[in-house]
């Protein structure tokens, strides 16, 4: 009797122990809470009001609701699909050749030598330039008479060294990508070999004595044992790249087929002033960037869950 | 199958140092061979030297009659058992144990039907499409058994594939390994740093230590005939006693009481008349004096004061201890004491405790005096600064394993000589 | 085959050294192999930053020029730039923004990523969701909002105005990196101390926060590059140069001489803003990487 009190006590005060830990882990929430919801969360919501109306841009503070009107207007507009293209083509060829140069970067990482800190190191310095900085450093480097590219490639006589790069369709986006792959392969690198470092030398050691090459160790352990950093890392560098902004702008400033999703939004609500139209465009590149990350992360997300479990 | 030979392999790595020295050993056509020693000995990079997963430094390998020093691991027809069993952790049971086949391009029936074999002769039938992760330890240790089998390889490889399971299941495995190896027949090497895994499984046990190679034999003769004092120490549990000695005419004085050696044990011992030697006793080689009956004169009485006993039904262990006047300094003592784990050799100093197995039906009671007897033929001494035994007629690895390894015994200095 | 030479020459101990030749040819191969590969790596890092420097360097005629060394080096651009109040009120600006955006991340982030990752409370998922779901906030979708509230609210192209945003979007990875550092100290320190009979509170200010303070470092870097990095929320909440951080006053870059890109002082800006950041990187290399990390391999 005297113990079962007792422990119906104990109970009683480990529940109130558990409460006060509840309550201390809600207020310790709170204030991140607050401000990402007050700050980001929020304001999407306004946007969204903002992207229903119009606006006048000669009396400030006039406005009138006008339904989805500027979402036909922006989906209507080739500008909105060209953009959209721009970004896609950005996103897909970027981040493919980042994920092949960081598996390659973060193989040759890997690897046992006298100097692999110093090469660890390297790899963050373009990591570590101001994205901004990254635009303006690239445009040096693709510059006519200054530029290294150009005149290396005219110096080799290879095609592209009579190009005024960043001022040229098509050549244009491909400085982009240079700029992109440049500060950001290494990084993509960098999350690879944390995924590398984590397969156990054994299991190299049981496939070699299983008799496979070294390519095949590769394909058949190395690569299937990166998937979940692989994919992981793909969805950073993917929302990233589909987000982009600072390059286009530092670099062709959205010349030559190079304006971007957030630069397209961007332009209509500062350079254009069309509050209305620029938001239902900053709300659909929003939209199209959640609803990539939704896909992902329910067709590749699953996949990365199931083997985290499984490890 | 084949024969696996070992000529001089040595190993020294990047850094410098040498974790296996000019060790020779020939591992005959479906032989068991267990390879033991303390932890860092260089059993290990034997393995693996013979696996062509570390260079060889030195020294020639032959796997049959071809040098494979130079061979890519995936030339050489061996399988391999590894201590964390190293299974692909994306790969169902199924692939894991047919990945080495599917590499070799055997055909998907074929390769089926020998896991399905392996699988049923390892009990995995029902686990075949599981992963490795939701598997038991028992099951992985298995799933790793049968990645060997199902190659149908020259030699198995196995490093202490045991060692990361619980007793129970250690033990069961133990019969499982030894009754596979029996059925294919194939060549092994075990590496362990079980005693009773070493004792039990091979049909010889080779000894390492500081990656030299100390003895070579059937576990009976490591245990009865050990060539030194580390052999003597390392193999059999409890270990072995060891005390102060000093030999004067026929007699040894040892710290429990003098006791006259066999005529042709006091042959080999000449010229250390008067010198402190150690001597070394098993804990079975003691009896309770009263129940001795006719080997009594094989040995002598001493009086004990037994301060533990220990008895768990079958067996029965006296502890007591013993003054002395002698002292031993030996270097070979120590490291010993090191290698196996402090404490577990009894060094019998100023004040040595020593372990006897007495019959159960012995009536000795804790805290007194009783007549205790030790057996001279089997007392061991060992020469301090080298370890060298000088009871025994062996004369070192080569001679041992001479009749089967086939190298020549001037090659290398027995393990005694090289201190 | 060459060993069956061997053995008819009777020579096996000298075959094994023959053929360890081969082997050793190969490796050397493969060391040139990698060795190439890192020499490579290590080019397409650092070459475009140095030509950055290179072009910094340039002045006049030279920056007509894809001369690989300045041919008449100089640190003209350098001085102009220092000269030239903009810029310094720009670098004073990101430093203030950037601090005090990191301080107030690491503070209030601290308190989230202890409770993700050791408290018991309900609704946790939900808010890993809200964290992860913030980290694919497009920044454009709130920078016309936003721009209407500061405007009302008198904090538009004013420093106070930036820390706000720049902190919403630190905060998940700053509080991701403290929770799986978090995860890391021992559960057992904390359970100790409230055996001792400290408070939830007390073991994570007494016993938690004083072993994370690696994480707390790696964090507060991982927030500072980000909010020294931040261009559009900066650019559409500014508009004056005392209140404008680096990445926008570059945009608004004109030099000395007007109508002309001014590539050589503004390669100089980027130098001199680059340059702290990749010393620190570099100093804090080990963390950084942990904290880059902390996510991908755990998924
Ligand atoms: N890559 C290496 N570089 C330098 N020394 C090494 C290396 N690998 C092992 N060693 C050293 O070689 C010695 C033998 O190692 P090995 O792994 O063969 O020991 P082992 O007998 O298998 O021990 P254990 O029973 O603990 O597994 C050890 O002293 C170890 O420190
Ligand atoms: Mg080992």
């Amino acid at each position: 009797m005297e113990a079962a009190s007792a422990a119906v006590r104990q109970k009683q005060k480990r529940r109130s122990g558990f409460s006060a830990e509840r309550r201390l882990g809600t207020a310790m929430m709170a204030p991140s809470l607050v401000v990402m919801a007050l700050v980001a969360a929020f304001p999407i919501g306004y946007a969204i009001w903002l992207s229903l109306n119009e606006y006048s841009v000669r009396t400030p503070g006039l406005s009138r609701f006008v339904g989805i009107d500027n979402y036909t207007e922006a989906l209507g507009d080739s500008r909105f699909w060209d953009a959209f293209r721009a970004t896609f083509i950005f996103t897909g060829i970027s981040v493919s050749i980042e994920l092949v140069l960081g598996v390659a970067f973060a193989l040759a990482m890997h690897q046992a030598f006298r100097g692999r800190a110093v090469l660890r190191a390297t790899v963050l310095v373009p990591w570590a330039v101001l994205t901004f900085g990254t635009g303006l450093l690239w445009r040096s480097i693709f510059e006519p008479n200054l530029g290294f590219a150009p005149s290396m490639l005219s110096a080799l006589g290879l095609p592209g060294g009579d190009v005024l790069w960043y001022g040229e369709d098509g050549w244009a986006m491909a400085t982009l990508i240079f700029a992109d792959v440049w500060k950001t392969a290494p990084f993509m690198a960098l999350l690879l070999l944390a995924g590398l470092q984590v397969i156990p030398e054994e299991v190299y050691d049981a496939a070699k004595v299983d008799g496979a090459t070294a390519w095949q160790r590769f394909t058949r352990i190395t690569l299937p044992l990166l998937k979940p950093a692989i994919l992981v890392a793909l969805l950073f560098r993917t929302l990233d790249a589909l987000r982009v902004f600072d390059l286009p702008f530092a670099l062709t400033n959205g010349a030559n087929g190079t304006t971007t999703l957030s630069l397209h939004a961007y332009n209509e609500l500062t350079k254009n002033r069309l509050v209305g139209e620029g938001s239902a465009l900053a709300v659909l590149t929003f939209v199209v960037v959640m609803t990539v990350s939704f896909l992902y992360i329910r067709f590749v997300g699953g996949n990365i869950r199931a083997m985290a479990e499984e490890s | 199958m084949a024969q696996i030979t070992l000529d001089k392999l040595t190993k020294r790595y990047p850094d410098g140092f040498e974790a296996v020295k000019e060790m020779s050993l020939t591992v005959e056509d479906g032989e068991f061979v267990i390879l033991v020693g303390p932890s860092g000995c260089g059993k290990s990079t034997a393995l693996r030297m013979i696996a062509g997963l570390e260079d060889i430094t030195d020294g020639e390998l032959r796997i049959g009659d071809e040098v494979v020093n130079d061979k890519a691991p995936k030339d050489r027809d061996i399988a391999m058992v590894f201590q964390n069993y190293a299974l692909y952790p994306h790969m169902s049971v199924r692939d894991n144990m047919g990945f080495a086949l599917k590499l070799r391009g055997t055909d998907k029936a074929e390769i089926d039907k020998k896991v399905e074999e392996a699988a049923r002769i390892l009990d995995l039938e029902q686990h075949l499409d599981r992963r490795p992760a939701n598997l038991s330890g028992g099951q992985r240790q298995r799933v790793a058994m049968g990645r060997a089998i199902v190659r149908d390889p020259a030699a198995f490889l196995m490093d202490e594939p045991l060692s990361n399971l619980d007793a129970k299941l250690r033990v069961q495995m133990r019969t499982e390994v030894s009754r596979i190896q029996k059925n294919l027949g194939t060549t092994t090497i075990y590496v362990t740093h079980d005693q009773t895994e070493a004792m039990t499984l091979g049909d010889r046990v080779a000894v390492m230590r500081s990656g030299l190679l100390q003895q070579v034999g059937s576990p009976m003769e490591l245990y009865n005939h050990p060539l030194n004092l580390f052999v003597a120490g390392f193999i059999g549990s409890p270990a072995m006693n060891f005390m102060p000695a000093t030999v004067e005419g026929e007699t040894v004085k040892l710290p429990i009481g003098d006791v006259r050696l066999p005529d042709e044990v006091h042959g080999r011992l000449g010229g250390t008349e008067g010198k402190t030697l150690i001597a070394g006793v098993r804990p079975e080689n003691f009896e309770d004096a009263s129940l001795v009956g006719d080997a009594r004169d094989r040995g002598s009485t001493f009086p004990a004061h037994i301060e533990v006993l220990e008895s768990l039904g079958s067996e029965l262990y006296a502890h007591f201890t013993v003054a002395s006047e002698q002292q031993i300094e030996s270097q070979e003592l120590r490291e010993l004491a090191e290698d196996v784990g402090g404490g577990e050799v009894p060094m019998a100093g100023e004040e040595g405790r020593i372990v006897a197995r007495l019959d159960p039906a012995s009536e000795v009671r804790v805290g007194q005096e009783s007549e205790l007897w030790v057996d001279a033929t089997r007392v061991h001494l060992f020469d301090p600064e080298d370890g060298r035994n000088l009871t025994t007629d062996a004369k070192g690895p080569a001679a041992v394993d001479g009749g089967q390894g086939g190298r020549d015994p001037e090659a290398a200095p027995p393990p005694a000589e090289t201190r | 085959m060459t060993s069956e030479a061997a053995r008819v020459a009777g020579a096996p101990a000298r075959a094994g050294a023959r053929i360890s030749q081969e082997k050793r040819r190969r490796d050397r191969r493969n060391r040139i192999l990698l060795w190439a590969a890192v020499v490579a790596i290590m080019v397409f890092c650092l070459f475009p930053f140095y030509w950055l420097i290179n072009t910094s360097l340039k002045t006049g005629q030279d920056l007509s020029t894809a001369k690989i060394f300045p041919p008449n080096p100089s640190l003209d651009n350098y001085k102009s730039i220092f000269e030239d109040s903009n810029f310094t009120t720009a670098l004073r600006n990101s430093v203030i923004v950037s601090g005090i955006t990191t301080a107030l991340a690491l503070v209030i982030g601290s308190f989230a990523g202890y409770a993700l990752a050791r408290l018991r409370f309900r609704g946790k998922f939900i808010m890993l969701a809200i964290i992860l779901s913030i980290t694919t906030f497009p920044p454009i979708a709130i920078a016309a909002p936003l721009f209407k509230f500061w405007t009302d609210l008198g904090i538009y192209d004013t420093l106070l105005g930036l820390v706000p945003p720049f902190l919403a979007f630190t905060l998940p990875l700053t509080i991701y990196v403290l929770a799986s550092f978090f995860k890391e100290i021992p559960k057992d320190l904390s359970e100790a101390a409230l055996v001792d009979g400290a408070t939830h509170f007390q073991a994570f200010r007494k016993v938690v926060m004083p072993l994370a303070a690696p994480g707390l470092v790696t964090a507060g870097l991982l927030s500072f590059i980000w909010a020294w990095n931040e261009f559009l929320l900066a650019i559409t909440l500014t508009s004056s140069p005392s209140a404008r951080p680096v990445p926008p006053a570059l945009a608004f870059f004109t030099g000395s001489q007007k109508f002309e890109v001014p590539l050589g002082t503004i390669t100089a800006a980027t130098v001199v803003v680059t340059v702290p950041l990749v010393a620190l990187v570099l100093i804090f290399q080990k963390r950084i990487v942990a904290g880059l990390t902390a996510g991908a391999v755990k998924g």
